[in-house]
């Protein structure tokens, strides 16, 4: 089926069935590879993206439910403030290793901090507990949102 | 483009345009091509006519840190900032590039991506120093001794010009025969914590480019069908509920039968079109032991005569001390099959060139390992392949493969089309978590004889499990009469000054597919070693810590000094001794990949209704740490992977097919499992070694030992989720 997407703040024309998930129209269609493929099962958070603005994981979210929305990936999310702030602290503390996870962390990191600007210690590891890393980078990842709000505040 | 040789065998090519200036070493026994015009050169660092400086990078970037460390060396000979340098992987070439501890081999791993390059990087940015600098030294006419290049400016009195000036008379210029490398109190560039990772952005906003990203025009995905059990033999297949799928294109039964290959448009369409696939298996051949079986073999092992008498000890004698002791310490350990699982699922993608050439895109952690492995199966000679190394998103051990495993699949799916379409292998996680290759299961059984003062006069140490190393093309320099190293080391070798200690090796049947997984042995051989430590110390009514820098006290063995430097530094650190009510704390110290890491785990809660990890103290000696933020980061890292795994994690096997899937049964350390690490490095002057790995191997014993403090259990068996300890 045809379809009209939003995404970045364009409007794309796809051709995908139902069914098809969100990851692989972004990945193999749109060929934007920011959004990375980890599980496929919505247990590792490297595929997150954001719908209006909320994370989802687009390995489970169907490409038919998602035309109204307004979708943003990591190759746009630094155009906003939180965006931006998020992956200057990303750089400032070299939180990524392989990196691999990070977009996935970076989208989730803006959605805490755009819901909970200056989330603890706790809340941090509440939200961004979906979030896998193999190469355990957590530790600055938690320091990476910190600071984030604290570039935010300033 | 010429190419100057001198006796140290430093080399320099200079392009027609006379504006590229190439440093490399001289390829053994590939001189005489390198004369030619048209030769390829294989360079360490290339500076193009405006001043651009590349450093080639050997290794491949999984995290560990080479795209930063490497041009580290480089840019701190020459003089440059960090800024002023990039990086690109080097080409498949084992003559140049090939790890100098592997032989004519090319690839990373045993944590030697810095150990290796340390001198050889940098002499290549002193010799291009060098160079820069006499070129300057003639076209000022002052003389080279006063001249220097500090961030990438080229200076002598009131002169000053930028590189880019000299590059061009530079490349007319003889290498010289021994570049002066800086002394360590020049270097502004290694050991400044405040030199960042070269690949921070783009790994932070979407643009880093990993082998999973490559779009080729025109390509084809695959993905295999393989059977439930490794070794069942794909007969044939009916693809007729594939051929619904949009977007499939066709299937073939693999060469070698080990699985069928499914092609589509895209990812999705062969994820669906290789679920509809029904495939026909001959599983006469495959395996069928059950985790239970392993284990019954590792423990029968146990408690007979080992094959190997490892370190030649009289066994008779040291059993009978240990027979004859005051107390006796006894525990058996079993460690379960674990799989690497790096966040990134294979793949490689192959194309062939309109000359017939062979590309492979792939995060490539042993480029020789497909490079040989090609030339088979193409039949073509090595300048025909080439090797495009990505980005990994990870390793931790499983793209090191001495059968370049899944190199061959995507070759294998790739000679039976007609070649016109590249072909990208993908693994989805399931591939990755049931598709083999995990550090084996291993059984360690160990006595220990105190006599009445406390001290040990007897330590006998059995160890059995699956060989890592036997079968592979890496035996016949890493077994020694027949002693696979991989398997004991860590205990063979331990820095202890422990006395009558007799170790036994017993290797037992293939029951699957084994690889080294970080850190290797130091895997179970730390968590045997260092529990005992523990209990053995509290046999003889002494302190842990005391005890261990008892046997660490020889002040005439550097190692010895070493392991009980970062001992001290981690009690130090960690507040030994000092928790608030309700913690307990943890220690382990193991020397692995020439490094020293000691960790100190403070725990919460009870093992019975949840254990909180509040902080990990780590001390490291790993000599010069070239970047001390990136050493830090990889301590985090191993000591990440080392306890997550010991939480929770294990593939058990029921008739030869893998029961865990994916991450919801292979459950990964979470971001809330671990509150707190701090990382102490220990100033060396010694040369770099190892950081990768060396962070793993204390980590678990110390949150065991933690434990023990805490219930008075020592946990022998992993993972501890299922042996007694719940985690909060």
């Amino acid at each position: 089926m045809s379809l009209t997407l939003k995404l970045n703040g364009q409007t794309h024309s796809v051709d995908a069935e139902p069914g098809t998930p969100l990851l692989w129209v972004i990945r193999d269609e749109l060929k934007l590879t920011g959004t990375k493929f980890g599980c496929g099962v919505a247990s590792c958070g490297a595929c997150t993206v954001h719908l209006n603005g909320e994370p989802v994981r687009s390995c489970q979210t169907y490409i038919e439910d998602v035309e109204d929305a307004e979708i943003t990936t990591i190759e746009a999310v630094g155009d906003d403030k939180i965006g931006a702030a998020v992956q200057q602290a990303w750089v400032e503390l070299d939180v990524v290793q392989c990196g691999y996870c990070q977009s996935g962390q970076v989208m989730s990191a803006v959605g805490l901090l755009s819901e909970n600007p200056k989330p603890s210690a706790e809340e941090i590891d509440e939200y961004m507990y979906g979030n896998a890393c193999r190469c355990a980078t957590y530790q600055r990842i938690r320091a990476g949102v910190q600071r984030a709000s604290e570039i935010l505040e300033a | 483009m010429t190419i100057n040789t001198s006796r140290r065998g430093f080399l320099k090519g200079a392009a027609a345009a006379g504006a590229v200036l190439l440093v490399g070493a001289r390829p053994d026994g590939a001189l005489a091509a390198a004369s030619s015009e048209t030769a390829q050169f294989n360079p360490f660092v290339k500076i193009d006519a405006d001043g651009t400086v590349t450093a080639i990078v050997k290794h491949f970037e999984k995290g560990q840190g080479p795209a930063t460390g490497l041009p580290t060396l480089i840019a701190e000979e020459i003089g440059l900032t960090m800024d002023q340098i990039e990086y690109e992987f080097a080409p498949s070439d084992p003559n140049v590039y090939n790890n100098l501890l592997f032989g004519p081999f090319q690839g990373t791993g045993g944590s030697t991506a810095m150990a290796n390059s340390w001198l050889q990087y940098r002499q290549a940015g002193a010799a291009a120093r060098e160079m820069l600098i006499n070129a300057a030294a003639q076209s000022w006419g002052v003389d080279a001794s006063g001249i220097t290049i500090e961030e990438g400016i080229v200076k002598a009195g009131d002169k000053s010009a930028p590189i880019a000036e000299f590059v061009a008379a530079a490349a007319q210029l003889e290498a010289p025969a021994e570049p002066r490398l800086k002394d360590p109190s020049e270097f502004r560039l290694i050991g400044n914590a405040a030199v960042r990772r070269k690949d921070s952005a783009i790994k932070g906003n979407g643009q880093a480019m990993y082998a999973m990203d490559v779009h080729l025009p025109n390509q084809m995905v695959a993905m295999i069908k393989r059977p439930e059990s490794k070794g069942g033999i794909a007969l044939g297949f009916d693809d007729s509920a594939s051929k619904e799928v949009k977007g499939y294109i066709s299937a073939a039964v693999l060469p070698n039968q080990a699985g069928v290959a499914v092609y589509a448009e895209n990812t999705w369409a062969a994820i669906q079109a290789r679920d509809a696939l029904a495939v026909d298996w001959d599983m006469s051949g495959a395996e069928t032991r059950d985790s239970d079986q392993i284990r019954s073999e590792i423990m029968a092992a146990l408690d007979a005569e080992p094959t190997y008498n490892v370190n030649k000890a009289d066994i008779g004698a040291v059993s009978a001390a240990i027979d004859g002791a005051d107390k006796v310490v006894e525990k058996t350990f079993y460690f379960p099959l674990l799989a690497h699982a790096p966040m990134e699922p294979l793949n490689c993608t192959i194309e062939q060139t309109a000359e017939g050439d062979i590309v492979l895109h792939d995060g490539a952690q042993m480029p020789t390992g497909p490079h040989m492995a090609y030339q088979q199966i193409f039949q073509l000679p090595p300048e025909k392949i080439h090797i495009k190394t990505m980005l990994a998103g990870g390793s931790f051990g499983r793209r090191a493969t001495p059968d370049a495993d899944y190199q061959v699949e995507a070759a294998l799916a790739f000679v039976v089309t007609d070649r016109s379409r590249p072909v990208k292998l993908v693994w989805t996680r399931e591939d990755d978590i049931r598709s083999g290759y995990y550090r084996p299961a291993f059984g360690h059984k160990v006595r220990v004889g105190l006599d009445t003062d406390g001290n040990i006069v007897g330590w006998q140490h059995q160890i059995a499990g699956q060989s890592v190393i036997k079968g592979t093309a890496f035996e016949a320099v890493l077994v020694h009469d027949g002693v696979d190293h991989s398997s004991v080391e860590g205990v063979t070798d331990s820095p202890y000054a422990i006395p009558g200690m007799a170790v036994g090796l017993t290797d037992t049947p293939k029951a699957t597919t084994v690889l080294w997984w970080r850190s290797v042995g130091h895997t179970h051989t730390a968590y045997a070693m260092e529990t005992m430590m523990d209990l053995v110390a509290e046999a003889a009514g002494r302190d842990p810590v005391e005890f261990r820098l008892a046997h660490l006290s020889d002040s005439t063995n550097p190692d010895q000094q070493r392991k009980a430097a970062v001992l001290k530094l981690a009690v130090e650190k960690a507040g030994w001794g000092n928790v608030p009510t309700g913690r307990s704390q943890g220690i382990a110290v193991h020397k692995s990949f020439g490094s020293y890491a000691a960790e100190v785990v403070e725990i919460s809660g009870d093992p019975e209704n949840g254990i909180k990890i509040e902080k990990v103290t780590c001390a490291v000696d790993c000599g010069i740490a070239v970047n001390p933020d990136v050493v830090k980061a990889q301590m985090e890292g191993g000591i990440g992977y080392g306890i997550g795994h010991v939480m929770r994690d294990q593939i058990t096997l029921t008739s030869g097919a893998v029961d865990q899937s994916n991450f919801p049964d292979y459950e990964p350390l979470r971001i809330s499992d671990i509150a707190a690490i701090d990382v102490h490095i220990v100033p060396s002057a010694e040369a770099p070694t190892g950081v990768g790995e060396p962070g793993t191997p204390p980590s678990a014993p110390a949150l065991a030992n933690a434990i023990h403090a805490m219930s008075g259990v020592l946990v022998a068996e992993h993972p501890m989720a299922e042996n007694g300890v719940s985690f909060a």
